[in-house]
């Protein structure tokens, strides 16, 4: 088995300003009277691991332990403060659905820009547009601007447009949360499918059974470190157990 | 910063090429969408715009230049393309911060995509020049061919200029309210509206350290006169534009590295 993505030692430190300097009057102000001073915050402490190309890793623990962090600085969205992070292989971000939709424009229009944004080209999403509609079940609509949508059905677009194609790392934030119990059903079988395919796949969940039905490892991290790596029967055992004193 | 380091900064161009494509297609559908008139008025507001002030200063000053109202739009329309481009690019990276936040994307994207859709809507524009070209009586000389020449002189140094306030805008908002006093004053020192001839010779000196007024010359020789630049606007133009440009990406490769905090 090969190493897709390789986390070597990061660290994510945020400055995070007392205050917050917004303009540039404050900021020279402060520098003058020498009270810029930073908070050091560390989102990430020297967090290593590999995930083998194929598995399901779930990233698990409470809300601001850095799990986020973690996926953007995969995603290549933010760079590390300290350590590096080596991803063989193409990503579908999914960090939020639909991030990259104009509210403005309509569906039709956003199926193009989305897949833009994810580096593929208006011939490419001709040849999978109606795939796209057919998974959102969105064919009535496909006209409309999509600020009009509710957020299911935004979340319905974005996410038949970041699965539409095989990414060799699928990467998901809680996003199984919106939508309705059948369309969860089709996302989980449609992540199932990728599996299948040899995609790798990172899971944020707080919904311990959806962990456990995708994903065969896990990564428990806490405060910023990671506490434990492994199988997910195992690490959700340590972790319940620290919760339950 | 050596080139090394700057090369990577494009490397992503050709991947993300569809991307720029459909930003640049997204702001030329926003721009008119609703409008009855689409995109005539990319045609109609520089003929209004030059009628206004073809009657304001030919009855309130009195400038000496034949052939006023081509005059006028020929700067008119340059100008305003440079300050749309700009304003609007500058905005561009903190109005894409939601993208930015979630998905990779080379940011550098943002400003260029801005500046080239204003690019396109000036092209449109071009159509209003021609009109008052042959309305006036100008006639048709070979040195228009030069004038896709001068114009993307003039593309190049706005995506400089964009990248640099782009960038700058995330960190500190208050570009975004100064720029407009700026560009107002920049504008009252470009040859727009008068000519240079105008101005005291103190002050017409300082004048051709304005890129802007290079540029405008530039296509005024071409169009209005039929003539080539002289040698120093050529000159001028070039340099300038490279320049903005290499600036800007320095710049913007400077600062990029922390947007996501700022965004």
């Amino acid at each position: 088995m090969d190493t897709i993505i390789d986390v070597n030692n990061v660290s994510m430190c945020f400055n995070l300003a007392e205050e917050k300097t917004d303009t540039f009057k404050e900021y020279v102000l402060k520098l003058i009277t020498g009270k810029l001073h930073f908070n050091e915050f560390y989102a990430l402490r020297n967090v290593s691991f590999q995930v083998e190309r194929g598995e399901s890793v779930a990233l698990i623990g409470k809300n601001g332990s850095g799990k986020s962090t973690m996926l953007k600085i995969i995603a290549g969205v933010m760079s590390p403060s300290q350590g590096s992070v080596t991803v063989n292989g193409s990503i579908a971000p999914l960090i939020e659905l639909g991030a990259g939709f104009d509210m403005d424009l309509t569906a039709r229009e956003n199926i193009y820009l989305n897949g833009a944004v994810l580096g593929y080209d208006r011939s490419f999403m001709n040849q999978h547009f109606d795939e796209i509609v057919d998974f959102s079940e969105l064919q009535s609509f496909i006209d409309v601007p999509v600020k009009n949508f509710s957020s299911g059905m935004v979340a319905r677009l974005g996410f038949a447009i970041a699965t539409v194609v095989r990414a060799d790392v699928l990467v998901v934030d809680e996003i199984l949360a919106v939508g309705d119990f059948k369309f969860q059903q089709k996302c989980r079988a449609r992540m199932a499918e990728l599996m299948a395919g040899g995609t790798t796949l990172l899971f944020v969940s707080h919904s311990a059974a959806q962990v456990k039905e995708l994903c065969k490892k896990a990564a428990w991290f806490d405060n910023g470190e990671l506490m434990a790596f492994g199988a997910t029967e195992e690490v959700y055992k340590l972790y319940e157990s620290k919760y339950q004193n | 910063m050596k080139i090394h380091k700057i090369l990577p900064f494009f490397q992503h161009l050709t991947q993300f090429k569809p991307l720029l494509n459909e930003l640049v297609v997204r702001d030329l559908k926003l721009k008119y969408r609703r409008s009855i008139l689409g995109y005539v008025w990319s045609l109609l507001n520089p003929l209004l715009m030059m009628t206004i002030m073809t009657l304001v200063f030919s009855y309130m000053f009195r400038f000496d230049i034949p052939n006023y109202p081509l005059y006028l739009i020929c700067g008119q329309t340059l100008w305003s393309f440079f300050s749309e481009s700009t304003t609007m690019a500058m905005q561009s990276v903190l109005a894409n911060g939601s993208l930015i936040r979630k998905v990779y994307i080379p940011k550098y994207i943002f400003p260029i995509a801005r500046v080239l859709s204003s690019f396109v809507t000036m092209t449109f524009s071009l159509a209003a020049i021609l009109i008052v070209m042959i309305a006036t009586g100008v006639p048709l000389s070979w040195e228009l061919l030069l004038v896709p020449t001068c114009l993307l002189f003039l593309l190049v140094f706005c995506m400089g200029i964009g990248m640099i306030l782009s960038a700058m805008a995330v960190y500190f908002r208050d570009i975004v309210h100064l720029y407009g006093v700026l560009i107002m004053a920049w504008m009252y020192t470009t040859p727009i509206f008068y000519p240079i001839s105008a101005l005291p010779e103190e002050i017409a000196y300082y004048i051709q350290f304005n890129p802007m007024y290079h540029y405008i010359t530039f296509f005024r020789s071409l169009v209005l006169y039929g003539a080539l630049p002289p040698a120093n606007v050529w000159f001028s133009c070039i340099v300038s534009s490279i320049l903005s440009f290499l600036l800007g990406v320095f710049v913007f490769h400077k600062l990029q590295r922390n947007f996501i905090l700022y965004v």
